[in-house]
């Protein structure tokens, strides 16, 4: 009687067992199915962007590439590099983002590790001041009319001091080194080294995750930037990558002018099917743009995910 | 480490005798570090403190070119003109339920990410999982430029992949252009800011399920829960205070859209729809030159802010007994 109540409940219990499965094999199918669409429609245009710059121009111009390049050539590349301003927009992307990353990451993190000295001068007041500013701003315009007044429009030097110190980034230095033990930078100290000597030789190459994830954040923020060049920039020898871009988006007959003149004593012998189209260097830009992200991004995605956590703690 | 530490404490008890001494070390110490500190210091003030001085144009019937000190001063002319002027009443309403309007699409769909996490928690296969994650936070980290390029491949007339494919199925015979147009607008702008954040405002919601007690997941199973039960009544009441402040924090920024998503997207067809507070500001100041109107608005909308902001704060401190600034 026992026993086969016994044997009863397990076979009970082995048919729920295979029948919850059976559900768990289908929900995991339409579960995985559903982030492989999301995924796609993710990473799509990215790929759909690159299939078409390097296919022939022809073809993709009437739509015939989706999936799969055709005619694979590499001639847009090269022809777009001699649109007239585009290699100088190019250096100046890369100038401000070298420059700029450098001086911000400097910045923050002395900054971010004088706020953990306890004898600095009014600590506590300086750390709100710089914090504030996080939640509050006057304004686009009373901000634009202040850079007018400081000479800083159709100025270089617009790109790169307005970002050198970023409220969020010296609160994640903070935080990050008031967690290294303060015994290491005493005893550096009784040593006899200054204020200087233990930022760099102590304080900086112990807080290298934090670094390298405010550098990614700093270095892609720079790349990106659009609205600065917008407001403050006239003069087209300071246009950035993107702005440039911008402009080939929504001024096609002047694009057109430009190609046109790029191609006039062309030694680059294209052949018809490869002409630049305006579609074909909107194209090839936007990939020249996404390439440093894409390349750096898998590398750095860790960092990412450690800083937006880190931020949301002390947030 | 240990060693370190007691080397420290040793010395710092050779110095103790001379308090004196080491007060004046301290005092000389703290100064040389607020002196390091400074040029940082005055580079905030002058980028994040000395624009509230650009506030007093909105006193002021400035035009470009003119210095302030020769413009007529004009006191709250512009503000009263908001309400008194039927024109600008209009505009201003126009351009405050395009912001409202946006940012509640926004709050509606920040469950999304919500979602997200949930469902990409359940799958096993951890490889499966980190190839999503990087792939979905990779539109982050792209400029609205470069989102508007994409847009602009797959959703144009003459090129758009859309188009391309709709007409060869036969389904439309011209192409449509989906974004030089007015359907929508709102909507759609909601749906390329999720496109763009959606796995990267997951993430947040992930790390915190991963400090959920595993124990509790263990429990319910020998309880019998399924494995929307196990979501419903563990998972989802665990990332609740996460999304609280989230939450909270979109409210306090309920009026700062931002501008460069929607200046991109804008165009002579969709501005009526398209133009939030900020782009509104750009659009009249430094395109219309009415300098001085522009900068009142901006005053306005820095303060609303922060009255937001406080307002979201004290929620925050009255629901869960903790600030969020």
């Amino acid at each position: 009687m026992a026993e086969s109540i016994l044997i009863k409940k397990k076979t009970k219990k082995e048919k729920e067992n295979s029948r919850s499965t059976k559900g768990e094999i289908v929900f995991n199918f339409f579960n995985m199915a559903f982030f492989a669409l999301i995924t796609f429609i993710c990473i799509f245009p990215f790929y759909y962007l690159f299939v078409n710059t390097i296919s022939n121009n022809d073809l993709s111009s009437r739509g015939m590439v989706i999936f799969l390049p055709k005619g694979i050539h590499f001639t847009n590349y090269l022809q777009v590099l001699r649109l007239e301003g585009l290699g100088r927009a190019a250096i100046i992307s890369l100038s401000r983002t070298l420059i700029g990353t450098i001086l911000t990451v400097f910045g923050c993190a002395l900054l971010g590790f004088i706020f953990t000295q306890k004898q600095m001068w009014g600590r506590k007041f300086w750390y709100r001041f710089v914090v504030i500013t996080m939640y509050f701003n006057a304004g686009i315009i009373p901000w634009f009319i202040i850079m007018m007044n400081l000479k800083l429009t159709n100025n270089f030097l617009a790109y790169i001091l307005p970002a050198v110190i970023q409220p969020f980034f010296v609160i994640l230095v903070k935080t990050y080194i008031e967690s290294i033990p303060a015994a290491i930078q005493e005893s550096a100290e009784l040593d006899g080294a200054g204020t200087m000597t233990v930022f760099f030789k102590i304080i900086m190459p112990l807080s290298k995750p934090i670094l390298a994830t405010i550098t990614v954040f700093a270095a892609v923020n720079q790349w990106n930037s659009f609205i600065d060049t917008l407001f403050l920039m006239t003069d087209s020898k300071l246009y950035t990558l993107q702005f440039v871009l911008y402009r080939y988006m929504n001024q096609l007959s002047s694009l057109a002018n430009i190609i046109r003149g790029s191609q006039g004593g062309s030694s680059i012998s294209a052949s018809i099917a490869n002409m630049q189209t305006p579609t074909s260097v909107r194209m090839t830009v936007s990939m020249i743009i996404i390439t440093p992200i894409i390349l750096v991004y898998p590398i750095f995605q860790r960092f990412f995910v450690k800083g937006i956590i880190m931020g949301a703690v002390k947030g | 480490m240990s060693l370190l530490s007691n080397s420290a404490v040793e010395k710092n008890m050779d110095l103790a005798p001379a308090p004196l001494k080491k007060e004046k070390v301290k005092m000389k110490k703290g100064l040389q570090l607020f002196l390091i500190a400074l040029p940082f210091l005055i580079l905030v003030f002058v980028f994040s403190y000395l624009p509230l001085y650009g506030w007093s144009y909105a006193f002021f019937n400035f035009r470009p070119g003119i210095p302030l000190s020769q413009s007529e001063f004009v006191g709250f002319q512009w503000f009263k003109s908001i309400i008194s002027n039927p024109t600008q009443t209009a505009e201003v309403m126009r351009v405050m339920k395009n912001t409202l309007a946006i940012s509640a699409l926004g709050v509606i769909t920040s469950v999304l990410p919500v979602t997200f996490a949930i469902f990409l928690t359940e799958i096993k296969a951890s490889w499966y999982k980190r190839i999503v994650q990087v792939l979905t936070t990779l539109p982050n980290f792209i400029s609205w430029v470069l989102v508007y390029s994409v847009a602009f491949a797959i959703f144009s007339t003459n090129n758009g992949l859309l188009n391309h494919v709709l007409t060869d199925l036969g389904i439309i015979d011209t192409g449509v252009n989906y974004l030089a147009s007015d359907n929508h607008t709102w909507l759609s702008m909601c749906m390329w800011n999720v496109w763009k954040t959606l796995g990267w405002s997951a993430i947040m919601y992930l790390a915190a399920i991963t400090n959920i007690d595993p124990e509790l997941y263990e429990a319910a199973k020998v309880d019998g829960a399924g494995r929307f039960r196990r979501i419903w009544h563990i998972t989802v009441p665990g990332l609740m205070s996460t999304y609280f402040v989230l939450l909270l924090l979109q409210i306090a920024n309920f009026i700062n859209n931002g501008m460069e998503q929607y200046y991109v997207f804008q165009n002579a067809i969709n501005k009526d729809h398209i133009e939030v507070l900020d782009l509104y500001v750009y659009n009249i100041g430094m395109l219309g030159t009415n300098f001085s109107f522009a900068t009142a608005i901006s005053m306005l909308k820095s303060i609303v802010s922060v009255f937001l902001l406080f307002f979201a704060n004290k929620m925050s401190k009255i629901l869960r007994g903790e600030s969020i600034i």
